[in-house]
């Protein structure tokens, strides 16, 4: 047993750590971030030319560099590190989890070059975290098939060039039974979107479809017969998750470990309060247990049930650093200027994105403990 | 031992409902907590209860106060929390005013007293600094007294303050300075100064925080010259009402009235959410989390009623309020926490309007909108007024002795 990278792993690390140094400062975050945009087309552009990391997670036959997960994980961690919001977990994790289920090779060819970014358009408003809770629909017709509903707050949207979208095409609203998966243009006629910011300065939208009508090759796989590789992928953007939640923690432990040994009170700098240095071990703990708990998460995919534990060990150690994160900075860590609030948000939404802590501690309950 | 309310008590209750019910404005409704608000709208209620007499219920009645009695103080929380009303900004009301009836010249009382009672003055607190925040009474905002060409006393103030809320909107702030700065103690040589925000060499900057909001402000100044006559208590001993007002007005402070109308909220919300198709509120770990907070809740809640019957029976507000900041801030915080989880994925939206009168928003529904601004909001309750951490410390030693 070894938990050591390859030549190839550290070297896509090392050189997208030195480019986010370089380029992607939190003062260049954020005026990404608070572009009209909302992203960088330009990093984009970076990150597939320059650095070619989109493509370290494929294998070379799909004209990747050889890699898989744990490319994507090490590519999370910074992403989680520099608070990049460009969207990599939904169109490589993701995307490019749906290309390599279903053998896209010429779909994984696009993302690896940079010019097509996918969003995942899965939730809905009624569904919470129900991945077969769909009332989109899309029914047959001249051999294609005419997409009609409403899905929510779907990440990276407004980037995306194509959407990946769940929809039924049988059973009833929630049944696993009939859930199939269609890749189109985003610009599809009868898709609309209505496009605005997150909170975690990401972007996204509402996303509508209108008896949008998509050829038979729009369709992934067999029809009704999609929730098992939806429920994969969606294990691995969690991982993927967990491995930013790393990086994010990680900063935020820096971050508030630099502030208290600069910042003096009582004429001492306040790292020297042994309530504070409690905290501070407190927090450190709870980013080592989430690297430990990403690193077996990563190694036993596709095994749903350690993702579920990754994410609610994770979700919580997110909680509790953000927070305490913030607290112990005092007034500084809450205003919009400085960067840990800013850490401190996007550990918030990560802890909920695809279902927060308790759901997974139930979901783990279902596949651990009961049958 | 009775703790049920007379019938009395239950009187004094319906005249309150129906007062709130037929004058509390319309266009504020539920308004309460919201950080958005503009001027007018936060003084709204405040100058309505002016003109009723009970705006400052907390006062002694000859300067305004309605001699109620603490659980009638407590009813009127109760009520005021049901309808979530905006409640009167506590520079005024809650710290400058009781420092300056106690403190203060009959010639400040009456200059003074009736802008806060009538809600007319908004009043901001200059007390922290960027070096000077757990640690108050390192400030350095330097008062040099001097004799003008008029003949007259006054001090030449330069230094800088922060995190002064809502400072963007203050006619008068409170201000504590440095009047010696050869003082023995820190706490020595420190003065308490009323400031006309107006006055030439004051720059108030905003600070934005975490939800977007403009909340709180640096406050520059630059040779500011205020009248001897605008200090209260004796010159050097500042101190005194510093620590004054910090140990006054402790009823309310554990936000218990707010805070069961905010788990009444999470239980509106949760009922509408809907989990694996069934109200989230039926979610075991879900409905598990809104009852821990309701068995906290209640113990706060019985604290704070031992404290103010404590308080009825004499003994002023000792440093078990403390408990009441620390505990009472926790659950307003696991409140906001329990809201943004409740409202799943609408809890991610932000509108860049913020604040700027942008009312246009309308993705998800209208309880989730705010529910992630604030939550991050509200962190700052355990920074401020005294950060939780300096609470403990202050229970530590007043309380256990330790
Ligand atoms: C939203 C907001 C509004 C505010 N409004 C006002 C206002 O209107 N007027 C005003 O004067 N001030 C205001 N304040 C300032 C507030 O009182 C200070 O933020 C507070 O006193 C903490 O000071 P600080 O921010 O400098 O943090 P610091 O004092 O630097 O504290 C940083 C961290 O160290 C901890 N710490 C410090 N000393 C100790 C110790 N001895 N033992 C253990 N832990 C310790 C603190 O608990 C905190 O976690 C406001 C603050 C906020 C956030």
């Amino acid at each position: 047993m070894n938990f050591d990278f390859t030549e190839t792993q550290t070297m896509v690390r090392d050189t997208l750590q030195r480019f986010l140094a370089d380029r992607y400062d939190f003062e260049s975050r954020q005026k990404i971030s608070r572009s009209d945009a909302g992203w960088s087309q330009d990093i984009w552009k970076a990150f597939a030319e320059e650095l070619g990391i989109l493509g370290a997670s494929f294998s070379e036959e799909l004209g990747g560099l050889g890699g898989g997960q744990i490319e994507n994980m090490i590519v999370m961690e910074e992403v989680g590190r520099s608070l990049v919001v460009e969207p990599y977990l939904s169109t490589v994790v993701i995307g490019g989890g749906f290309a390599r289920e279903y053998g896209k090779a010429d779909l994984i060819e696009e993302i690896i070059g940079g010019e097509t970014r996918i969003a995942f358009a899965w939730a809905e408003p009624q569904g919470r975290f129900d991945l077969n809770y769909l009332e989109t629909s899309a029914r047959e017709k001249d051999g294609g098939f005419v997409l009609s509903g409403h899905k929510a707050v779907v990440r990276d949207a407004p980037s995306a060039t194509h959407l990946v979208v769940t929809a039924r095409t049988s059973g009833d609203v929630a049944d696993e039974d009939g859930v199939s998966l269609f890749l189109l243009p985003k610009d599809t006629k009868g898709v609309s979107t209505r496009d605005y910011p997150l909170v975690d300065g990401g972007v996204a939208s509402e996303v509508y479809f209108e008896n949008a009508e998509v050829p038979a090759s729009a369709l992934l796989g067999e029809a009704g017969k999609a929730a098992g590789a939806v429920r994969k992928v969606v294990d691995e953007a969690v991982v993927g998750l967990c491995a930013e939640a790393v990086g994010c923690m990680e900063q935020m432990n820096k971050l508030t470990q630099d502030y208290t040994k600069e910042r003096k009170q009582f004429g001492v700098p306040i790292s020297k309060f042994q309530v504070l240095q409690h905290r501070m071990v407190d927090m450190f703990m709870e980013a080592e247990q989430a690297r430990s708990m990403t690193y077996m998460a990563v190694n036993r995919l596709p095994d749903s049930a350690s993702a579920a534990q990754a994410k609610v060990k994770i979700g919580k150690g997110l909680t509790y650093v953000g927070q305490n994160a913030v607290q112990l900075h005092g007034g500084i860590g809450i205003t919009d200027e400085y960067a840990v609030g800013h850490y401190f948000k996007r550990a918030t939404m990560i802890e909920g994105q695809f279902g927060t802590t308790d759901h997974y501690l139930r979901r783990y309950e279902r596949l651990a403990l009961e049958d | 031992m009775d703790l049920k309310f007379t019938p009395e008590e239950e009187a004094f209750r319906t005249e309150i409902r129906t007062f709130i019910e037929e004058n509390y404005p319309e266009r504020l409704k539920n308004a309460g907590g919201r950080e958005d608000l503009g001027r007018d709208d936060m003084l709204a209620w405040h100058q309505i209860l002016g003109e009723k007499g009970w705006s400052v219920p907390s006062w002694p009645e000859e300067y305004g106060g309605t001699g109620w009695t603490p659980t009638q103080k407590y009813i009127w929380n109760e009520e005021n929390a049901r309808a979530n009303t905006v409640p009167p900004l506590p520079f005024g009301v809650s710290m400058v005013g009781p420092v300056i009836y106690t403190f203060g010249t009959p010639e400040q009382k009456e200059r003074f007293l009736p802008g806060i009672v009538a809600g007319t003055t908004w009043w901001c607190q200059g007390y922290s600094e960027p070096g000077a925040g757990s640690d108050l009474a390192s400030l350095k905002t330097r008062a040099e007294r001097i004799t003008d060409d008029d003949g007259k006393e006054y001090y030449i103030v330069n230094g800088q303050k922060t995190w002064t809320t809502l400072a963007q909107h203050a006619d008068w702030g409170f201000f504590l300075v440095r009047t010696d700065p050869d003082a023995r103690k820190p706490q020595e040589g420190i003065s308490f100064l009323l400031i006309d925000m107006k006055t030439p060499g004051i720059t108030v900057r905003p600070i934005i925080t975490l939800g977007g909001e403009h909340e709180v402000n640096e406050v520059f100044l630059d040779n500011v010259k205020v009248p001897v006559d605008q200090r209260v208590g004796k010159e050097n001993e500042g101190w005194t009402c510093a620590k004054f007002l910090l140990a006054h007005e402790r009823s309310g402070i554990a936000g218990v009235a707010r805070s069961k109308v905010g788990i009444e909220r999470i239980k509106d919300i949760a009922s509408t959410e809907l989990d694996e198709g069934k109200p989230l509120i039926e979610n075991p770990f879900f409905k598990r989390k809104v009852a821990e907070l309701e068995v906290d809740l209640t113990a706060l809640e019985f604290t704070e009623l031992r404290t103010l019957a404590g308080e009825a029976a004499g003994k002023g507000p000792g440093p078990e309020s403390s408990v009441l900041k620390i505990k009472g801030t926790e659950i307003q915080q696991r409140i906001q926490e329990l809201v943004l989880e409740a409202v799943g994925h609408y809890g991610a939206p932000y509108f860049r309007g913020y604040g700027e009168g942008d009312n246009e928003f309308s993705i998800g529904p209208d309880y989730a909108q705010r529910a992630a601004p604030t939550y991050f909001n509200g962190r700052k309750t355990s920074i401020y007024g005294g950060s939780n951490e300096i609470q403990r410390g202050i229970i530590a030693k007043m309380v256990l002795g330790l």
